[in-house]
C-alpha cells in the first residue's frame, strides 16, 4: 500500500517541463533531480518525499529522455497517476520500475488530496472516491516486479 | 498484414504478427545522441555489466544537441561518448556533422529496416519506408548488448492525402494540420501511415518533415511506402540493397483519415502545445523577436531554398534576428555552392554550425524573458528554448521567411516571389 499527498498537474505535461535540456549533461541523476519541475511551484513548494504525482492526459509527452522518469524516481515520487501516459515515458518508467497508474478520472483529484494505492484500487482519502486500477499486462507487470527491465534480463 | 506489421514480422520469429502482440525484434541500427547516450553508457557498463556491443557496425553515436560543446558538462559528455566509441571500436561516430536523424537518413537507413534511437524523432526514418522509433537510455543499453528489443505491434492509422500542393503550403503545414486534428495524444502507440498522390508528389525532404512530427501526435512509427523517389534517393546515397514491404490485400487499419492539400493555408502551432494549431490568418501581425530555420524537421536544402527564394534581395526587419542552421554538413555545403547561404546572410541571417541548434536550447539562440520565437522546429513546449516566460510558435519555411521580412507573423501568400 502506497499513501501520499497528490501533487497535481494538467494535461500534456512534457518531458522538458519535468527536466530541462540544459540539465541533461549534468554528471549524475542526483544533480539533475534538483531541477525537477523547476518552473512548477505546486511541485517545488509542496512536494515531500513519498508524494504522488497526478497528471491529466498524455503525461510525459515529448522527448525520449529517460532522465525524466529517473529524476522523478530519484526525488522519491511514490507513484504517478495520470489519465493517460505518452508512450516513451510510459516505457521508460516501467523500465525503471516506477509505479504508474492510468486513471481516466485523474482530473477529479485535487492538489493536496491524500491518496492510497493498493494492488487494484486507488482511493482518494480526502474525497472518499475510490477508483479501480486496471492491471498492467502480465508482460509489463513482470518487468515492474523485477524492479525494471534489467532485473528481468538478470532473472 | 499491412506493411508495418510485415516489417515487424520480418524482424521477429513470427511469420504473422497482429496489433497488440508483444514480440522480440532484431534491430538493424541503434542510434544514440549526446542528450541520451551517456546515461545509456552508464547503464550498459554498470547496471548491465556488459562488455561488447552486439555489432559495432550497427551502433551509431551522434553529438548534435550540445555541439560545439556548450558547457564543461557538455564537453565531459562528449568525451565520455568518444571514449566509449574507442573502447567499443565503433566506426560510425558523428561529431558536429549534423542532426542525428538527418545523418541517419544520409548514411545509414534503408527501406524495410527496423531501427530504434534514443531520441523521440527517430520516427523520421519512416520517410524511407523504415520502421523506427524512439526509446529511452535503458532500452538503448539493452539493445546495444542484445541486438534485440521487445516491442508491441501497433495499430495503424492510414492518412490519405490528395490534391495539388499550393505554392505557399508545404509538408510542414500539412503535418501541423493533421496533429491539430488528431491532438497531441491522438495517435499514441500507433503507426501513422501516410499515403496518396500528394505524399507521392513530395520529395524525401518533405516526407521527412511529415514523419518527423508523428511523435507529436504520440505515434510510435511513421511510414511512407517506398516508391521511385525512394529508390532514387537510395541510389544517390549508394545504398541499393534493401527490402520493400507492401500491404496485403486484406491489410487492416484502425481508421482512415482523408486530407486534401489543394486549399491548405499556412499553419501555425501556438504555445505551448504542438496540437494548438490554427490557420496563419489567426496570428498575422504578431511581433516576433527571433526566427529559426533548421532542425531535423525543416533544416534541409529544400527548406533553405524556399526561405532563400523569399529573402532574395530583401532584408530582414531590424527588430528580429534570424538564425539558420543547416541540418547537416552535406546540406550546408550544397547550400553554399548554390548560393543559398550567401542569399540568407545578405538578408541578415546568422548561420550556425549543423546540429540541433535553437530547436533544443542546448546551444545558441536561447530566448530571454517575454520573447517570442517563430521556428521551423517540431516542439513549442514551455521553456524548451530558454526562459519559461518565452513563447514558441511553429511554422513552415515559407512562413518564417515572410515573417523575417516584416518582423511580425506574416502570411507568405502576401509576399511576391
Amino acid at each position: 500500500m502506497i499513501t501520499g499527498k497528490a501533487i497535481a498537474f494538467g494535461n500534456n505535461i512534457d518531458t522538458d517541463q519535468i527536466i530541462g535540456a540544459q540539465y541533461l549533461t549534468l554528471p549524475t541523476i542526483t544533480q539533475m533531480s534538483e531541477h525537477l519541475f523547476e518552473h512548477h511551484t505546486q511541485f517545488t513548494e509542496h512536494f515531500t518525499k513519498g508524494d504522488i504525482v497526478v497528471g491529466g492526459e498524455n503525461f510525459g509527452c515529448g522527448s525520449s529522455r529517460e532522465q525524466a522518469p529517473a529524476v522523478l524516481k530519484e526525488c522519491g515520487v511514490a507513484a504517478i497517476v495520470a489519465a493517460s501516459f505518452a508512450r516513451i515515458f510510459f516505457r521508460n518508467a516501467i523500465n525503471l520500475g516506477i509505479r504508474l497508474i492510468e486513471c481516466p478520472a485523474a482530473a477529479e483529484i485535487s492538489a493536496g488530496d491524500r491518496l492510497a494505492i493498493d494492488h487494484d484500487h486507488l482511493c482518494n482519502l480526502t474525497t472518499g472516491q475510490e477508483y479501480p486500477i486496471e492491471p498492467l499486462p502480465d508482460f509489463l507487470q513482470a518487468i515492474v516486479d523485477r524492479g525494471g527491465v534489467i532485473g528481468r534480463l538478470q532473472k | 498484414m499491412n506493411a508495418v506489421e510485415k516489417i515487424i514480422a520480418a524482424h521477429s520469429k513470427n511469420a504473422v504478427v497482429r496489433p497488440g502482440q508483444i514480440v522480440d525484434v532484431n534491430l538493424d541500427c541503434v542510434m544514440a545522441n549526446d542528450a541520451t547516450a551517456t546515461l545509456a553508457i552508464d547503464i550498459f557498463s554498470n547496471k548491465l555489466a556488459a562488455d561488447q556491443v552486439f555489432d559495432a557496425e550497427k551502433v551509431i553515436l551522434v553529438m548534435d544537441h550540445y555541439t560545439p560543446s556548450s558547457s564543461i558538462d557538455a564537453a565531459d559528455t562528449h568525451n565520455k561518448m568518444r571514449r566509449f566509441a574507442r573502447e567499443q571500436g565503433l566506426p560510425h561516430v558523428y561529431d558536429g556533422s549534423g542532426v542525428c536523424h538527418q545523418l541517419m537518413m544520409e548514411h545509414h537507413v534503408r527501406p524495410g529496416q527496423l531501427i530504434i534511437g534514443a531520441d523521440s524523432h527517430t520516427c523520421t526514418y519512416g520517410a524511407l519506408g523504415a520502421l523506427a522509433t524512439g526509446m529511452g537510455s535503458t532500452d538503448i543499453a539493452v539493445a546495444w548488448q542484445q541486438g534485440t528489443i521487445w516491442m508491441k505491434v501497433p495499430e495503424s492509422i492510414r492518412i490519405m492525402v490528395e490534391g495539388e500542393w499550393p505554392v505557399h503550403a508545404s509538408a510542414k503545414d500539412l503535418i501541423l494540420k493533421v496533429i491539430g486534428d488528431l491532438t497531441a495524444r491522438g495517435a499514441t502507440y500507433k503507426a501513422m501511415c501516410f499515403t496518396g498522390p500528394a505524399i507521392q508528389a513530395l520529395d524525401l525532404s518533405g516526407r521527412m518533415t511529415i514523419c518527423n512530427m508523428a511523435i507529436e501526435a504520440g505515434a510510435k512509427f511513421a511510414y511512407i511506402q517506398p516508391d521511385a523517389k525512394t529508390q532514387e534517393y537510395m541510389q544517390k546515397a549508394g545504398r541499393e540493397v534493401y527490402d520493400i514491404f507492401f500491404d496485403d490485400e486484406d491489410a487492416e487499419y484502425e481508421r482512415e483519415l482523408q486530407y486534401d492539400v489543394s486549399d491548405l493555408a499556412p499553419q501555425i502551432a501556438f504555445p505551448h502545445s504542438v496540437d494548438n494549431v490554427r490557420d496563419i490568418t489567426a496570428f498575422e501581425g504578431m511581433a516576433i523577436d527571433e526566427i529559426f530555420l533548421g532542425a531535423c524537421t525543416n533544416g534541409r536544402y529544400e527548406d533553405l531554398e524556399i526561405a532563400a527564394a523569399i529573402l532574395k534581395d530583401r532584408k530582414i526587419a531590424t527588430t528580429v534576428r534570424l538564425l539558420v542552421t543547416p541540418a547537416s554538413k552535406e546540406i550546408f555545403l550544397r547550400a553554399m555552392e548554390a548560393g543559398l547561404i550567401a542569399t540568407l546572410m545578405e538578408s541578415g541571417a546568422m548561420i550556425a554550425n549543423p546540429g540541433c541548434s535553437a530547436c533544443f536550447g542546448g546551444t545558441g539562440g536561447i530566448l530571454g524573458k517575454g520573447e517570442r520565437l517563430l521556428t521551423t522546429a517540431n516542439r513549442n513546449f514551455r521553456g524548451r528554448v530558454g526562459s519559461a516566460d518565452s513563447e514558441i510558435y511553429l511554422a513552415g519555411p515559407a512562413t518564417i521567411a515572410a515573417s523575417a521580412i516584416t518582423g511580425t507573423i506574416t502570411d507568405p501568400r502576401r509576399i511576391e516571389r
